[in-house]
């Protein structure tokens, strides 16, 4: 046990090699990526809507297709079942998101400057927590959305939850959900996490 | 187009039947296409279910006042577009800007539609339509497909016949009048000294290139002949607009007999580049405001052809060189060589004159009278060298070749006239898509018939028209389709469908409207004196606001805005019993004004259906009765 705990400290005063710190560097590139391009995509489509409508989540904003047309739509749509209609300011999430971005980004530079094996470790598990915090924290948003339902509404709908990855049917919609190209930028930063502690495992402590 | 295999054995089918029941007569409707496929009539119009025409055909609605809009191949109508007359199922006429545009009117003779040209083709900017009953022109713009502008009645002159013709870069639109009136307007004069007393006019309606708005230019004074139809030049005759004329007898009773006389009426040539420069040099009188050119005064503007007895088509081909004029009284249409008419012009060949103005030697300029057959009206062109002629009396639609003609085919233009189809029946007018322009389609040809006697089914003795679509696909003409529409198609324009992008929303940042108002928060109703003015928003599936007080002897204004940005969106606004529905489209707001007369309350409601709560749509105009009265609570 004590050999354990002594392997795993030895472990984390290891200095990260040139090649680390060049995964580091590619990290922060990898969450600029994850920044500006879109992280999610939420589609309906009906027989009447069948060009369907599209909401975008960014880091910092949420998107209607058709110009910002088709979440009007969808508002105009949920009001019909008593949902309260969706505001991108509602979701505080885009402001935090972005700073928390920011700063795994001033994390990164700082493991690749000062070269120590236990800031990479740190960020990575800040960076897990993060992660699984916003999905249940988007997964909760999406339950109240579909839970929370004016019982004066026109149309009583059983209270539903919509899917945060994959398809469902709603009513005479097909509702999917699915990770777009900001997500995989997400992936590539815990991936260059990995590799920055990868590639220096065998240098001396 | 694609076809399941039991939906081609089923054609098959049909054309081994059709074959067989064709074998004794040679009617032209052999089904070969020019890329040898053998297709039957049924494949050749089928647009399957979310499939799309390839061209839309802008029919004329006649004494309608409106145009009907219908897809080739298919003949399926799509939709209507009021122009001189109300039309409910729209709401045109009933809000504030159309009842404006449509002023005292509430009919109009639509017979000519042109679209606009860039170049000598079209651009599917605008399409222009003539009233012949008042006078009129309008302009439908085909972003929105609506009536933008309404111009008229035209200054100094009566019955709008003889347009719209429209300049190859749609500089003008240019019109002539069928019927003559004493002028300046409004002045009596007995028909009897009609010669003396009576004139014609041929005006240019300028064309603003950037927004498309008319104005009128520019007149000359003709005599009262009847101009009838025209067509404007091509290339090297850019500058020239031709027409006809029937009644150079200038009869003024029993028109049938009186105007019949002549063997030959006169076709006016007119150069609208020496009119503008007769403008701009000022040799022009005002009269009604409008500067008025007197074609014996001022040399080069106008010329007259003589043309056989009581022409009523004249078109001028792709290329510009050749102009047709067809007498319908005698069996020959007559081909008349533009470069020679140039050449006669500047050799002064003149036979004679009337009232000051040159007549051109006929044998001069005559290529040929081509024996087409009887009742000659217009003539439609393909590109490909051929012409096509209507034959109203024969009921019938030649094709023949064009000139150039070798000496053989010269000594006897009976070798010319290549085909003939029956069409049924007593056809007017027909189009080739884009035969007035530089390059024709040449693939269709819609005949449209006066007479459809009953080969529909019975609707009783009111008869819708027919209009029957040949394909020019092959070397012989073939009868593929025909449909039936309301009265009445006079002339139609055919368009590829991707020369237009028509929008489906207005885009709410487009809309200038200062009474708009875009959500339920902003509506409002708000009292000034006694006009009761609300801001109205309409939208899935309400009004806000739903509940609108006024007494009796208000003036009662609503500005209703479709808040929807969603394609098909459309919200009506009905009222009850006061004669009043207006629709809105996604992105509009409509002004509507009623003088509020009888207390009680009335339902308002949405009369487009719109949404799965569309019948809960509306609200009531509650009128008290006027102060002084005691109001029943």
């Amino acid at each position: 046990m004590t050999s354990f705990l002594r392997a795993e400290f030895r472990f984390l005063e290891k200095p990260l090699n040139g090649v680390s710190r060049l995964w580091l560097i590619l990290a922060v590139a990898a969450l600029v990526g994850a920044t500006v391009l879109p992280l999610w995509k939420i589609h309906l489509v009906a027989p009447q809507y069948q060009e369907g409508l599209q909401l975008t989540v960014y880091a910092w904003k949420l998107v209607g297709g058709n110009g910002g047309q088709d979440l009007v739509e969808i508002n105009n749509l949920n009001h019909y079942i008593g949902m309260k209609a969706i505001h991108a300011a509602d979701f505080i999430e885009m402001k935090w998101i972005p700073f928390a971005f920011g700063l795994f980004a001033m994390l990164s530079f700082r493991a690749a400057v000062h070269g120590k094996m236990s800031q990479v470790v740190d960020l990575m598990a800040l960076f897990v927590y993060f992660g699984l915090f916003s999905m249940g924290s988007f997964a909760y948003r999406m339950h109240q959305y579909g839970h929370d339902l004016d019982p004066k509404a026109p149309v009583t709908i059983e209270p539903f939850t919509p899917t945060i990855l994959g398809t469902q049917q709603i009513a005479n919609f097909v509702q999917t959900s699915l990770p777009m190209i900001g997500s995989l930028f997400l992936f590539a930063f815990f991936a260059c996490l990995v590799l920055a502690i990868w590639c220096s495992r065998r240098e001396a402590a | 187009m694609k076809f399941a295999p039991i939906q081609l054995s089923f054609a098959a089918f049909l054309t081994a039947g059709l074959a067989l029941a064709g074998c004794s007569r040679d009617d032209g409707s052999s089904a070969a296409t020019a890329d040898g496929n053998h297709m039957s009539a049924a494949e050749q119009t089928y647009v399957a279910p979310g499939e799309k025409d390839e061209y839309y055909l802008f029919y004329s609605g006649g004494h309608s006042g409106q145009v009907f809009v219908a897809g080739i191949p298919s003949m399926r109508h799509i939709s209507t577009i009021p122009v001189f007359s109300p039309y409910p199922g729209t709401g045109y006429g009933f809000d504030e800007e159309t009842k404006e545009m449509l002023g005292e009117y509430t009919w109009g003779d639509v017979h000519h539609p042109a679209l606009s040209k860039t170049g000598g083709n079209y651009d599917g900017r605008w399409l222009f339509v003539n009233d012949n009953a008042n006078n009129r022109i309008a302009r439908i713009d085909l972003r929105d497909f609506k009536t933008k502008q309404i111009l008229g009645p035209i200054p100094n002159s009566s019955g709008n016949h003889g347009s719209s013709f429209v300049t190859e870069d749609s500089e003008y639109v240019l019109v002539a009048t069928r019927f003559s009136v004493p002028l300046p307007k409004g002045r009596y004069a007995n028909p009897d000294n009609y010669a003396d007393e009576f004139n014609g006019m041929v005006s240019g309606i300028a064309i603003d290139p950037e927004d498309g708005t008319m104005s009128v230019g520019w007149q000359i004074l003709t005599p009262p002949f009847n101009w009838d139809l025209g067509s404007t030049g091509k290339g090297p005759s850019h500058d020239w607009a031709f027409w006809t004329s029937y009644n150079t007898e200038m009869a003024s009773s029993v028109m049938e007999v009186n105007a019949s006389q002549r063997d030959r009426d006169l076709a006016a040539f007119v150069n609208w580049r020496k009119a503008e420069e007769a403008v701009r040099n000022g040799q022009v009188t005002v009269e009604d405001g409008v500067p008025m050119i007197d074609p014996s005064k001022t040399p080069g503007v106008l010329y007259y052809v003589e043309v056989g007895k009581s022409p009523h088509g004249i078109d001028t081909d792709p290329t510009g060189h050749w102009v047709i004029a067809s007498g319908k009284l005698q069996p020959t249409t007559t081909v008349f060589n533009f470069d020679k008419v140039l050449a006669a012009i500047e050799a002064e060949d003149f036979t004679g004159e009337f009232r000051g103005v040159p007549i051109i030697n006929y044998d001069a300029i005559v290529e040929g009278e081509v024996p087409v057959g009887l009742g000659p009206l217009h003539t439609q062109f393909d590109g490909k060298g051929n012409a096509y002629t209507s034959l109203y009396i024969e009921s019938a639609v030649a094709q023949w070749k064009m000139p150039p003609w070798t000496d053989e085919e010269k000594a006897d233009l009976n070798s010319v006239v290549l085909d003939k189809m029956p069409v049924h029946f007593n056809i007017g007018h027909l189009v080739v898509g884009g035969s007035d322009t530089r390059e024709p389609y040449g693939d269709w040809l819609v005949a449209m018939n006066k007479l459809s006697k009953g080969r529909h089914l019975s609707v009783g003795p009111s008869q819708p028209e027919s209009s029957q679509l040949i394909s020019l696909k092959g070397d012989k003409m073939e009868m593929v389709y025909e449909a039936y529409t309301e009265p009445e198609p006079h002339f139609a324009q055919i368009i590829k469908a991707d020369t237009l992008q028509p929008i489906e929303v207005y885009p709410k940042a487009e809309n200038k409207d200062p009474n708009a108002v875009w959500s339920l928060d902003e509506a409002e109703v708000e009292r000034k004196g006694d006009v009761v003015e609300a801001k109205v928003v309409a939208v899935r599936s309400r009004f806000g606001p739903d509940r609108i007080e006024a007494k009796v002897g208000d003036t009662l204004v609503l500005h209703i805005t479709n808040i929807e940005q969603t394609t098909d969106m459309i919200h009506g606004f009905g009222l009850a019993e006061h004669n009043l529905n207006v629709v809105i489209d996604p992105g509009e707001t409509k002004t509507v004004r009623v003088k509020l007369e009888k207390p009680g309350v009335f339902p308002f409601y949405c009369t487009n259906f719109c949404s799965a709560l569309h019948q809960e749509m509306q609200g009531y105009l509650t009128v008290r009765p006027a102060s002084g009265e005691v109001a029943q609570q």
